[in-house]
């Protein structure tokens, strides 16, 4: 019930029987959530998308390098084997969306692991960019604060603790939006799958419960692509805190919420804010149909159950 | 006339402590706090470059200064954190339209948090040279869409009075240019591929800010000022405006006018 009422502010216009319900490591259903874009009537009177065309299409040129299986020839057909359309967007013709973008198509396929600190995101990345590369997919891997033009400012400001939360909530919105439109998108464009370590998910879950309202958060986000697939490895706090000392000994400042003053006692912290991460990510299930895959696996056992799906779907692409 | 002393105390008492009272329920400024949880007064300058609203806004600063008010005085994008960044961005012109204006929220959200609010519920006069509206003026010219603009900036407070300085194109563009040999890539709007000539798409995009200002000023209830008059007298106005805010007390009290040795 909820999560058909935030989905009205948010503007989304999937009907409930089209909902993504890829619970199980199905291969999810891609016929459903269409025609946003269509919905942008309204052209802006104002911005002149050229510049932006040329600017995209020069950065085709710089990612596709060598690695595109397509054979260039982009205009509605086929790049790298999968088939061209249009973008699906979060926001409606009411607001949301990139507007100066709306009339690109793309080739490629975005999908999104999500998961906790520790969760073996970047491990299982690893492991499928190659496992894809070894099928003759493209891949391209993008994350947070991997921006060149901010990515390294927000890792600088997080050192002043007196940055705020909206200010950081902001940045973090900011390094998105570069990468969205500097890398994902050309490189979505040029055919590539894009496998991208972390989303707007987390973004908005951490926003939430730092205080900030959802609907703002999704609001802020409105402009985002709509993921092919979304996995969240899901896995208990408790197994999160060994692999996280397995790997550094030490808690991070803010993955341990350490920010919001939960405890003195950093473990207790960690457990908490993740906790608390968790629950939130509950909500972002629903309200977005991500698909949550148990976490607490080996790597090989957490490999197959994100492959297989993944494989699939783009064999259907 | 003068008594300057005996109104410091007055206005500090009065404007501090009732700020304590409910400042809780706006913390952070995480929710849209409520005009009456914050004593202090929000008086902000919006128009296009070349309008002549900082130099009033000097002016307002002087005036209250001089009546012993606490004022806060605080630019568009001049935050420290972000300022570096959009320098960079800007530096390879590599900003988009969305990221631009993320970045020029993030800058107003950290001087929100930090200042803005803060100070507000302080008691003080926070004098902002440029507000939200300038976000979606020029966000909004950029490509943007109004509404997204305009919720991501939903946090920010509402001003007490909002001064748009209107001015003819033609004298702002005199204005500015004659004291500026060269215009800058985004000050210019080059980056939305209005003309090669960097002084023509600079009026274009101007002309089009301003369309955005005229299509919001009503519903927004900008103070209209008209930016032609001599400065003295657009000062006197503002004076007047500003002065409607005072408790009563205070108001009596208050010097219109700066004197001449000040």
């Amino acid at each position: 019930m909820a999560a058909a009422a935030e989905r009205a502010v948010y503007g989304r216009s999937v009907p409930d029987g089209a909902e993504e319900d890829y619970e199980s490591d199905d291969a999810p259903d891609d016929s459903g959530a269409g025609g946003i874009t269509e919905e942008y009537s309204d052209s802006h009177a104002y911005y002149d998308s050229d510049i932006y065309r040329q600017l995209a299409g020069a950065e085709d040129a710089g990612t596709a390098g060598g690695g595109n299986r397509g054979d260039g020839d982009g205009a509605g057909g086929n790049v790298g084997g999968m088939k061209s359309r249009k973008p699906k967007w979060y926001g409606t013709k009411k607001f949301g969306g990139l507007h100066y973008l709306r009339d690109i198509e793309i080739a490629g396929r975005l999908i999104v692991i999500e998961g906790p600190d520790a969760s073996g995101r970047s491990t299982q990345i690893e492991l499928l960019t190659t496992q894809l590369e070894a099928e003759g997919y493209a891949v391209l891997n993008t994350g947070l604060t991997r921006s060149e033009i901010i990515g390294q400012g927000i890792l600088e400001a997080k050192r002043n603790i007196s940055l705020g939360v909206r200010t950081l909530a902001m940045f973090y919105a900011a390094d998105f939006a570069d990468q969205l439109e500097h890398k994902i998108i050309p490189a979505l464009q040029a055919g590539y799958v894009v496998l991208a370590d972390r989303y707007i998910y987390t973004l908005m879950a951490r926003n939430t419960v730092r205080g900030i309202k959802r609907s703002w958060s999704s609001n802020l986000y409105s402009f985002a692509l709509v993921p092919d697939m979304t996995f969240y490895l899901d896995v208990d706090p408790y197994v999160l805190v060994h692999r996280v000392f397995a790997k550094r000994q030490s808690l991070d400042y803010y993955e341990s919420g350490a920010d919001m003053g939960i405890s003195k006692n950093m473990y207790d912290s960690f457990i908490r804010y993740q906790q608390r991460l968790a629950r939130e990510f509950e909500v972002l299930k629903q309200q977005y149909g991500l698909n949550m895959v148990n976490g607490n696996r080996s790597v090989e056992a957490l490999n197959d159950g994100l492959r297989k799906p993944i494989l699939r779907y783009l064999s259907k692409a | 006339m003068m008594a300057a002393s005996s109104r410091s105390g007055a206005a500090d008492g009065e404007h501090g402590a009732a700020g304590q009272a409910e400042s809780k329920k706006a913390e952070a400024g995480r929710r849209r706090p409520r005009r009456r949880d914050v004593p202090g007064k929000l008086i902000v300058v919006e128009g296009i470059d070349g309008s002549g609203k900082s130099t009033q806004l000097l002016l307002l600063e002087k005036w209250l200064r001089y009546n012993m008010f606490e004022v806060f005085r605080t630019e568009w994008n001049s935050s420290d954190i972000v300022r570096s960044i959009t320098s960079k961005g800007k530096k390879k012109e590599a900003l988009t339209p969305t990221t631009f204006s993320l970045l020029h929220a993030t800058d107003f959200a950290d001087r929100f948090e930090r200042h803005i609010l803060p100070l507000l519920h302080a008691g003080y006069f926070v004098l902002a040279d440029r507000y939200v509206y300038t976000a979606y003026a020029r966000d909004v010219t950029r490509g943007c869409d109004p509404a997204w603009v305009r919720k991501v900036y939903d946090f920010a407070i509402k001003p007490d009075i909002a001064f748009y300085f209107r001015v003819p194109l033609d004298t702002a563009m005199d204005r500015i240019l004659s004291g500026r040999p060269k215009l800058k890539f985004y000050e210019a709007g080059a980056d939305l591929n209005l003309s090669k000539d960097l002084y023509e798409s600079f009026r274009i995009f101007q002309h089009r800010i301003v369309e955005q200002y005229e299509a919001m000023h009503k519903r927004e209830s900008f103070v209209v000022m008209d930016a032609t008059m001599p400065i003295h007298e657009q000062q006197m106005i503002m004076r007047a405006k500003v002065r409607k805010l005072l408790p009563k007390k205070l108001k009596k009290k208050t010097v219109l006018e700066v004197p001449e040795h000040v």
